[in-house]
């Protein structure tokens, strides 16, 4: 019996050389303990080296190997071949980023939203060192826990049909980080960011669609962070409303 | 040497199960804001006088009017249940350091759901 082998569609765009992305096929072994990625590295050690595609870690924890897959984004370190064989694999770049190369996307507008959010705790006065570090409870940190998960995979915004509408809404995962830090014990910044997060591109622009918690693998919950920043920026409202010379 | 910008598609909805549905979700709004419309007129009527209110009636039990009412009605359905299953999201509740499960905060909103209903029920057939 030969041995089995899957085929994987893969998206190519040459910049200078392809007008507009094409599809190329690869016919590669099939092995049941193969990922996704593990098929485009055979591609690129022994077939086609000019395959170009991020990734590092190959177990979950860097957040580089996010592609479509059949049309859902996953990361392909995660993506057993075993799930679709026998048929074939479509993989493409994250939806709704601009295409560098291949499978390559552009990070540029989410690196500039996430430092937007000022991902980082901020302190109205930083104490001295002297004085020690700023402790915590276990309590203080499980009320955040689970938005620090996040590895900036993207995964949330190539599900996200809003970013794909509205290219200036802040995101799933920008939001989410932002959600972590204003949810910390130790941060004074909620006001900073408050700007960006219940800004024109903010919390609002989501509808509440959700596939991005769906697709997330670090169960994140960013459509979850969204609509309680949601709640929260309305509470802000209201008390602006009802007591304007109070404290916001 | 420039990065390809893809075309934002208008059929995304179509892609997957998930996003079907909550464009469904979205559309039962279209009815819901009708049957607004039709309250509305009803109370428009009433303040006409009894004349004006009793051929209003009329209009709302002639067929086209009944299959609308029952659109709206399943559309209110829809979009009230599916509502109530994402109210986790928004609404954490904490008791001390404990959350209070999801199906607690879902199971809330359908109490005051039935507690409202009830109410309205109690005016509308009471009175």
């Amino acid at each position: 019996m030969p041995a089995p082998t899957i085929t994987l569609e893969v998206l190519r765009y040459r910049p200078g050389q392809d007008q507009a992305p094409v599809f190329q096929a690869y016919r590669v072994p099939y092995r049941d303990d193969w990922v996704v990625l593990d098929a485009l590295n055979y591609i690129k050690d022994e077939m086609d080296g000019t395959v170009s595609y991020r990734w590092s870690c190959r177990m979950g924890v860097c957040g580089s190997c996010g592609m479509m897959i059949n049309g859902v984004p996953k990361l392909s370190c995660a993506a057993f071949l075993r799930d679709y064989y026998p048929a074939t694999v479509r993989v493409e770049p994250l939806a709704h980023f601009p295409i560098e190369r291949d499978l390559v996307i552009v990070l540029d507008d989410f690196m500039q939203k996430l430092s937007a959010v000022k991902p980082w705790i901020i302190r109205k006065d930083e104490r001295p060192v002297a004085e020690r570090e700023y402790r915590q409870t276990p309590a203080e940190l499980d009320r955040y826990k689970q938005f620090s998960m996040c590895i900036n995979c993207l995964l949330c915004y190539a599900a996200c049909p809003v970013y794909e509408l509205e290219p200036r809404f802040v995101g799933p995962a920008a939001i989410a980080l932002a959600a972590r830090y204003n949810m910390d014990s130790r941060d004074e910044g909620r006001q900073q960011r408050q700007e960006i997060v219940a800004g024109p591109d903010g919390v609002w622009d989501c509808t509440l669609v959700g596939e991005c918690t769906t697709v997330c693998p670090t169960d994140v919950d960013p459509a979850g962070a969204i609509q309680q920043g949601k709640l929260s920026s309305a509470v802000d409202w209201v008390k602006s409303v009802m007591l304007p010379w109070g404290k916001r | 040497m420039s990065p390809f910008h893809r075309p934002p598609r208008f059929n995304w909805w179509l892609e997957n199960r998930a996003y079907a549905l909550f464009v469904v979700r979205e559309l039962t709004s279209v009815f819901i804001a009708a049957y607004v419309v039709l309250v509305l007129l009803l109370l428009r009527n009433l303040a006409l006088g009894r004349e004006a209110y009793e051929a209003y009636l009329r209009v709302l039990a002639t067929p086209g009017m009944v299959v609308l009412q029952i659109v709206a009605f399943a559309a209110a359905l829809y979009h009230s249940i599916t509502w109530f299953a994402l109210s986790p999201k928004a609404m954490v509740v904490r008791l001390g350091e404990k959350r209070v499960p999801p199906r607690v905060v879902v199971g809330a909103n359908y109490v005051a759901w039935i507690v409202v209903s009830a109410i309205i029920a109690w005016i509308v057939l009471g009175a």
